[in-house]
């Protein structure tokens, strides 16, 4: 059982992240009877979508390259998706993360995996992201503290679309 | 100026607590090297050969006189005595250690500074054109869109982990003085036949390894829109620009490979759905940054101040200072002047303490206490009364600052090299200083007239050699420091990259190299023409035949291809 950071608290999640076979084929998606919530990749439910929602508690994870346009609309009928970040200096999840809110309307848990600590959450969190599954050898706790490293901000962002010219 | 309220001053402060925080741990090895690497350039922070080095941001090269005794006292307190300007209006500390970089950004956001974005994969310093607001041929104040622009690209949370650095400047006069064409994105402010504002953009300019010039990829863009069609070439960079070759990692070489049509096309797809969003700028936003670029009080003047003219009849020196380091300004009986950190034997750019705090003393008296950085590494004063110029001048020589020779041979442009700079492939300051020892009959200077010396001292091209008239760049040759040279670059409206003259010298020929070039620029040279339009009309070849004379046709001596 490992632990994440969700709307700023730690709590568990066992969720795994399904990854394609060595032969790149889709991995089998366990049943709901056996594991809960799993992540497929987009091409997997793109591929899989009427079972997939058949099943239920399924999310959806992106790889850095991976578009958000070619999950549209749908994005509005999940409620997980997750963004892996390859190493913390790719900030390619940055745009999907806003693409997914602010374009295509997804309102679930939005959650960043991979290289991800505490010196990127503020930024994550505002592109979007309101679940971070730290990196197991960073400490968690210490992290949770990075969401709030700025509290002011003159951008239009996810949280406050409003540019701080409008405000100020 | 632009002055921080509490929101600004907020940001900036919340920036020097991570930092610190982001220090701490690194000392205390909760952050290893390679994670602390990104997170402290981010923060100006390069390691270098002997230390670290901190680089701080002049927002387009804009400061106040206490801001510049701020400058002065760090590096009494926290390096040697010196700082060094840079070609993007930035200034460099060679010398702070690692764990009193905090402390110095502490103190430096408390005269509204900080070193936010200067370095890293993240949008940078925007740079401008150092006479704004006062060149005789300005069209449109750049100031206040920098400062947008500095604001939005301020911890903008999408575009802090780019493919690679991203460079904007923004030019409002006719010359352009602030290269937008060699940026990621260049901006020309521009007034249509109404009068009104709007911009040009330009994407994919750069110099580095594969130097290119920008695309024009939106001729019209109207002011209320900067920010959203900036989001959109942003994210459209973001997401498709290069992150597995840093060398082919920059905005330029997405550009041209998706052609500039399709990048352009790609970017209003984006455009499309930013477009009056939220990010959209609003009347007063725009009205509230004019607000803070406003004219200073100055006096009513009937210009050719009478006192200025006797002193210029009167002396020789004196007139020949004003006829190279002082600029045309647009308000009748004003000048901006150019204090020159060239002087002969001095590395180009650097500045001690003591001549830091004296230039903020003269900006106190003579320039509504205002200083500028120009990308060429010199300082300006840029509001001074025609007769306050000669007693300026008297000041400035105390200093060491008042070498009449902006725009001339010596006002070279220099990089640290590898005197510094753990990237250098050679030396460039030795260079710069044998040029400048050889040219040092300010007689012949003043008649060669204008020519623009760029030394880098790698290919990453800091000192921009791809646009100087004569270029000189630092090469590794089987371990020994040698230099290759191009000519007929240019930068301004009709930039253009140099051309390499052919095999590279050791930095002991240099000083003759040079001499054989300006020799033949002198034999060839009709009338007062400047150096760059008689390489444009005889071209490069006499220039090779002079220079590699006496060795096999096109190639350098034995023992330089060894
Ligand atoms: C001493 C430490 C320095 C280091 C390690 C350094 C490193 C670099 C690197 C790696 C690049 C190329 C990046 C790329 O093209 O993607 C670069 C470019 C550049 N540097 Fe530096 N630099 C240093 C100092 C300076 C200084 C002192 C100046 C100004 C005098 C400067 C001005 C520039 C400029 C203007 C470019 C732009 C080239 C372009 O437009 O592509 N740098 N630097
Ligand atoms: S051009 Fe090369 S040597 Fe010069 S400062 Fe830049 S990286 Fe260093």
């Amino acid at each position: 059982m490992s632990r994440i950071i969700v709307d700023k608290q730690i709590v568990d999640c066992d969720a795994p992240i399904l990854r394609a076979n060595e032969d790149g084929s889709f991995p089998i998606v366990p049943e709901l009877s056996e594991q809960g919530l799993v992540f497929v990749s987009l091409p997997q439910y793109l591929a899989q979508k009427a079972e997939l929602t058949a099943r239920g508690d399924v999310g959806v994870w992106f790889a850095a390259s991976d578009e958000p346009e070619l999950l549209g609309a749908d994005a509005a009928q999940l409620a997980f998706i997750a963004v892996e970040f390859p190493a913390f200096t790719d900030g390619r999840g940055f745009s999907i993360g806003r693409l997914l809110r602010e374009r295509y309307g997804f309102t679930g848990q939005l959650r960043a995996f991979g290289d991800v600590f505490k010196d990127t959450l503020n930024y994550l969190a505002r592109c979007g992201f309101n679940a971070f599954a730290v990196r197991a050898d960073k400490d968690i706790e210490d992290a949770v503290k990075g969401i709030d490293d700025f509290t002011e901000f003159y951008q239009s962002s996810v949280g406050q679309p409003q540019p701080l010219f409008r405000r100020r | 100026m632009y002055i921080y309220d509490d929101y600004d001053q907020k940001i900036v402060d919340q920036r020097v607590a991570q930092y610190r925080d982001q220090t701490r741990r690194y000392l205390a090895g909760e952050l290893t090297d390679d994670e602390f690497r990104p997170l402290r350039l981010q923060n100006g922070l390069y390691i270098q050969r002997h230390a670290p080095m901190l680089r701080v941001a002049i927002p387009y090269g804009n400061l106040r006189s206490d801001q510049v005794r701020k400058l002065a006292e760090l590096a009494r307190k926290y390096d040697k005595g010196y700082v060094h300007f840079t070609t993007r209006q930035n200034v460099q500390y060679n010398w702070p250690a690692l764990e009193n970089v905090p402390e110095m950004l502490a103190e430096l956001a408390s005269v509204q500074m900080h070193a936010i974005q200067t370095s890293g994969n993240c949008i940078r310093n925007t740079t401008s054109d150092q006479f704004a607001g006062v060149a005789y041929d300005e069209i449109v104040d750049p100031r206040p869109w920098c400062e947008i622009i500095r604001q939005w690209s301020t911890f903008h949370p999408e575009f802090a982990h780019l493919p690679r650095k991203f460079k904007i400047a923004v030019n409002g006069a006719q010359e352009d003085r602030a290269a937008v064409l060699v940026h990621d994105i260049g901006i020309n402010v521009k007034l249509n036949a109404q009068g009104q504002v709007g911009f040009e953009i330009y994407v994919g300019g750069g110099l580095g390894r594969t130097p290119m010039i920008g695309d024009l990829i939106k001729p019209w863009l109207e002011p209320a829109h900067l920010l959203t069609y900036l989001d959109a070439v942003l994210r459209v960079y973001n997401r498709y620009g290069r992150r597995d070759n840093k060398y082919k990692a920059r905005i330029k070489i997405l550009v041209k490979a998706m052609t500039p049509e399709v990048f352009a096309a790609k970017v209003d797809q984006e455009w499309a759905y930013l477009k009056n969003g939220p990010q959209t700028l609003t009347d007063e936003e725009i009205a509230r940054n004019h607000r803070f670029f406003t004219a200073p009080a100055y006096e009513s003047l009937p210009g050719d101040d009478p006192s200025f003219l006797a002193a210029i009849e009167a002396s020789p020196a004196f007139s020949r200072w004003v006829d190279r380091n002082v600029f045309a300004h647009k308000v009748p009986g004003y000048a901006a002047v150019t204090l020159s950190l060239k002087q002969h034997g001095a590395a180009p750019g650097d500045a001690t303490d003591a001549q830091l705090d004296a230039v903020a003393d003269l900006a106190d008296r003579f320039s509504f206490g205002e200083v500028r950085v120009s990308h060429g590494q010199n300082l300006i004063l840029a509001d001074v009364k025609e007769s306050e110029l000669f007693a300026l001048w008297e000041e400035a020589k105390r200093i060491g600052f008042a070498t009449p020779n902006i725009g001339l041979l010596t006002d070279l442009i220099c990089c640290p090299g590898g005197d510094f700079c753990s990237l250098a492939n050679a030396k460039s300051l030795p260079v710069a200083k044998s040029v400048q020892e050889r040219f040092d009959n300010l007689d012949f200077l003043f008649d060669l007239g204008e020519i623009d010396i760029n030394i880098s001292g790698c290919i990453n091209a800091c000192g921009h050699h791809h646009i100087g008239h004569i270029g000189i760049l630092g090469v590794d040759k089987n371990n020994a420091e040698f230099y290759q040279i191009t000519l007929g670059g240019r930068q301004g409206v009709d930039a253009q990259i140099g051309k390499v003259i052919g095999p590279s010298f050791a930095q002991e020929e240099m000083a003759d190299v040079m001499s054989k070039i300006i020799q033949v620029f002198v034999d060839n040279r009709e009338g007062d023409e400047r150096f760059i339009d008689t390489f444009d009309r005889i071209g490069i070849d006499p220039f090779k035949n002079k220079v590699y004379e006496g060795r096999p046709a096109g190639r350098a001596k034995k023992e330089v291809e060894a």
